[in-house]
């Protein structure tokens, strides 16, 4: 009863112990924020190289650890552990449960993380360096022709898909067993139906991926050859079983995020979300095909015409769905009354640059255009609209629209619409003349590049700048709101907001739902 | 709801015809800075118009979509008071935005078949060339029934003080070689393309070809140039360190000029192996030897020997060592390291000359002389 209520504990073992999911989340959610610093610092290099055309700052191998190092960090310490964060805070309060199904798994997951990668960033300093072979780590040159830091680099991996399938375990168990009664699964938020899908994803692909690493661990140390032909192997079979899980992966990472917008999206619509049950099909319909593209990564490896074809078609298809989710988005919006706080300009912003990103991955689903589009600039234009302005402006959404139920402060709303608006300026200046430079013939990860790619690399370099500072201003923001913003009381902190989490108290308390709630 | 939609197709079709005649504009050359290039082969130009046709209909799409987005972005604010609807569902235009995108992807689905069909059908070449790609420089090997074998390396050409920025940067700066692939126009030539060590990938964006070079596997490709002249690339799958430093450069050249070249080329390779017999004077050898190095060791040991990501040949153990340890190294190289072997990329002639120059450049003068008959020794026991 009452005298028997307890909040969280003193010190650093609230942290270190704590199984409570909002404790969970929010490390999930501080740590990654941590690593979009570090990974973004480590972009901020590669631009300031690429600034203009000769060598000036770093040597070609350690440029190539900067792009490896980047990439994996901002992919698996970054945005992954995010929404994992946000599904931590938010699924138990969406479908009314007390906390995830289980807790201590979900102090496991979370706390294997930053070991991780401290030991991943300390192969900077191993002599060799960090892996260079891109985070895509191709064999055999993150086999044979790697230094030894690949093996603490296959290790880290494998921790990772261990917490990743953990967390994952964690949903599936959470959103099947622990919904309040009526909570019926076509009445689920869309962010938790997106979690769901993910989580399957990842618990089916992670461990292809540590396959993957697996087989590169015995041809690196016990004399396989997996990934060589001169022993019977295949380098292309790398590529297989990479894309096998890195397709998946790329879904992993959106679809969390359209999850994000068809909360917001609605909330500041003053409308309910247009197609419920179209966009759960769209979900699991991408989750399906994103199993059987695979090798529209590889089409220029050298492919049967038949499995190009093949790959080429189902790829096309993944525009069906996905362009169902942008049309209910905009039906959404259409004859609502909206506003534009931060939340929804980041969601609208989300939803243009998404929007284009997609047009561009239709475009590279074309197999004989790829042969030009293919490990150009075009294509690290095209992924960084999909993920930067796809995961993480929806990312950044969900923080300004849940911070003020979770802390019971409001974040102050000039400052954050700055945010947007140098954001999305800095963003754009940065990667929109990636198209152009990729089109020209620019390949993708190289230091130093020909003078007529000059001028639209500038603009790049101070676009990147201008994006990267503009994240001091949210961390500036998301602190100042913690600390002294305007306290907020209401329940419904947004006119607009719906669903379960909305009907608790503000700040959210550290149990809630500890009877569950009624659901019509 | 009539005049409004004939008011949002106005509101469309402005902003696309304005995109097409910017994108129409910049396409006028033939290598753009900002769009794909159309190419010089037929398949170039068919690759080219499949882009573009689906870059129109994603701008056509891009503009329908956005502008009802910021239709309603402008008209559906809750400033201006409005109330809003309660709508949330309509099966039938669920079905029409699933049912019309599908047929749109048939429409794009067809040429996209058609065209890929041509790319793989390496049927009737009238040359093959054999690309070979290493860390970091690409070898091509011209398979010709009758006479000498022609076989030679593209190096990078730029020089280290442009990339250092010592120097001033030239017109092509990173995309020139030292000597680049010959080929005739309006010959279908057939590549064969492997690698040496790890994946490469050789891209020409003006031939449309891109094939991963992929050691232990031979990938197939082709073109067929119908215009005489100079096209650049470069190797598009990261290779390690200096994957951005292994150009290609493409010499397409008249029929006549190609047959003038190629007899040239095996005349030259003929010498060389007479050369193999020649005893040299240490002045010819070191003549060769500097050219051999420019090209192949300057790049990590420095262009005074002094190292770099290679160790200092001026005053190393190795270089003023035991001759044979000094051959090992050259033509076996450093397993675990970036130190490549040799052996198979230089003849023996210039071995011999790369080695003995080593001996006696950047105040090493150990006075020896190598000789071809030296390696080829060296390499049988």
């Amino acid at each position: 009863m009452g005298d028997h209520h307890h909040g969280p504990a003193k010190g650093l073992s609230r942290w270190l112990f704590t199984t409570n999911h909002k404790d969970i989340g929010t490390m999930y959610l501080w740590f990654s924020f941590s690593m979009f610093i570090l990974g973004g610092a480590f972009a901020m290099i590669i631009r300031a190289e690429l600034f203009q055309p000769g060598l000036q700052l770093v040597e070609p191998g350690f440029f190539n650890q900067m792009t490896t190092l980047h990439g994996l960090i901002m992919v698996f310490g970054a945005i992954m552990p995010s929404f994992v964060g946000l599904a931590n805070w938010l699924i138990p309060m969406m479908i009314g449960a007390p906390d995830m199904a289980l807790p201590r798994m979900n102090n496991w997951s979370f706390w294997i993380l930053p070991p991780t990668f401290l030991l991943l960033a300390s192969t900077l300093f191993m002599e060799g360096g960090a892996p260079a072979a891109g985070w895509t780590f191709y064999a055999p040159l993150s086999t044979t022709y790697a230094g030894p830091s690949v093996t603490y680099f296959i290790f880290c991996i494998h921790v990772l898909g261990l917490s990743s399938i953990m967390g994952s375990i964690n949903i599936i168990a959470t959103v099947m067993n622990m919904r309040a009664p009526g909570m019926t699964y076509m009445k689920m938020p869309l962010f938790v139906w997106t979690w769901l899908i993910t989580a399957f994803l990842l618990v089916a692909v992670m461990p292809v991926l540590a396959g993957a690493v697996t087989m590169m661990l015995m041809d690196v140390h016990f004399n396989t050859s997996f990934f060589s032909a001169a022993g019977g192997g295949d380098p292309v079979l790398f590529q297989h079983v990479f894309w096998f899980f890195g397709h998946p992966e790329v879904y992993i990472i959106i679809l969390p995020a359209f999850g994000v917008v068809s909360q917001i999206i609605p909330a500041f619509s003053r409308k309910p979300l247009f197609g419920y049950d179209s966009m759960v099909y769209a979900t699991a319909s991408i989750a399906f095909l994103s199993f059987i593209v695979w090798a529209h990564h590889m089409y220029t490896v050298g492919m049967p015409v038949a499995g190009e074809l093949f790959f080429m078609y189902a790829t096309m298809l993944i525009a069906v769905p996905t362009g169902v989710k942008v049309f209910n988005w905009i039906s959404t919006m259409w004859r609502g009354a909206l506003s534009f706080e931060t939340p929804m300009l980041f969601s609208i912003g989300f939803l243009i640059l998404f929007t284009i990103g997609g047009f561009t991955g239709l475009m590279l689903s074309i197999a004989p255009a790829d042969f030009q589009y293919h490990d150009s600039y075009f294509v690290v234009a095209h992924f960084h609209y999909v993920m930067v302005a796809g995961a993480v402006f929806s990312m950044t959404a969900a923080i300004y629209f849940w911070l003020p139920k979770w802390c019971g402060r409001m974040y102050n709303e000039t400052m954050g619409k700055t945010h947007f608006w140098i954001s999305f300026i800095g963003f754009n200046l940065t990667f929109f003349p990636q198209h152009f430079v990729g089109l020209a013939g620019m390949p993708r990860r190289i230091p130093d590049y020909a003078l007529q790619f000059a001028d639209f690399n500038m603009m790049s370099s101070i676009g990147a700048f201008i994006y990267g500072a503009s994240q001091i201003l949210f961390l500036y923001n998301v602190i100042a709101t913690i600390r002294s913003g305007d306290i907020v009381t209401d329940e419904k902190v947004w006119d607009g907001a719906e669903g379960l989490e909305w009907t608790l108290p503000t700040p959210a308390p550290y149990h809630t739902f500890e009877t569950p709630p009624a659901v019509k | 709801m009539g005049s409004k939609a004939k008011w949002l197709c106005k509101l469309a079709l402005g902003p696309v015809l304005l995109l097409m005649s910017v994108v129409a504009m910049a396409v006028g050359g033939e290598a753009s800075e900002y769009n794909m290039p159309q190419g010089v082969t037929a398949v170039g130009q068919q690759v080219y118009d499949l882009h573009m046709i689906i870059l129109g209909i994603c701008v056509v799409i891009g503009v329908l979509v956005f502008g009802v987005m910021f239709y309603s972005i402008i008209y559906h604010r809750k400033s201006r008071g409005v109330t809003p609807a309660t709508f949330h569902e309509s099966t039938k235009v669920e079905i029409a935005w699933t049912v019309v995108p599908f047929f749109i992807l048939i429409i794009m689905a067809i040429p996209a078949t058609t065209t890929l069909l041509e790319i793989y059908d390496t049927d009737n070449a009238e040359l093959d060339v054999v690309v070979t790609a290493y860390q970091w420089k690409w070898k091509y090997e011209y398979l010709n029934e009758e006479g000498e074998n022609v076989s030679f390396f593209s190096n990078l050409a730029t020089p280290q003080a442009e990339i250092h920025n010592s120097e001033a940067k030239g017109e092509h700066y990173l995309l020139e070689v030292d000597e680049p692939l010959v080929l005739p126009v309006d010959t279908k030539v057939r590549f064969l393309v492997t690698a040496n060590d790890v994946l490469h990938s050789w891209w020409v964006p003006m031939l449309a070809v891109k094939r991963d070079a992929i050691p232990g596997f031979i990938n197939e490709s082709w073109t067929k140039a119908t215009e005489i002249g100079v096209y650049r690339g470069q190797c598009a799958e990261l290779c390690g360190r200096s994957h951005g430093f292994m150009p290609i450069v493409v010499n397409v050249v008249s029929k006549e000029d190609y047959a003038q070249w190629f007899t040239a080329k095996q005349a030259e390779a003929a010498e060389t192996k007479g050369l193999m017999a020649k005893t040299f004077t240490l002045d010819q050898t070191m003549e060769r030897g500097e050219i051999v190095y420019d090209s192949n060791c300057q790049v990590c040991h420095g262009a005074n020997g002094e190292g770099g990501v290679g160790n200092a040949i001026a005053g190393s153990a190795v270089a003023t060592g035991d001759i044979g340890h000094h051959l090992d190294i050259g033509i076996d190289g450093v397993s675990g390291t970036a130190m490549q072997a040799f052996g198979a990329q230089l003849n023996d002639v210039d071995m011999a000359a790369v080695i003995t120059y080593q001996r006696n450049a950047f105040g090493n003068n150990m006075g020896d002389i190598i000789q071809p008959i030296d390696v080829y020794n060296h390499k049988k026991d």
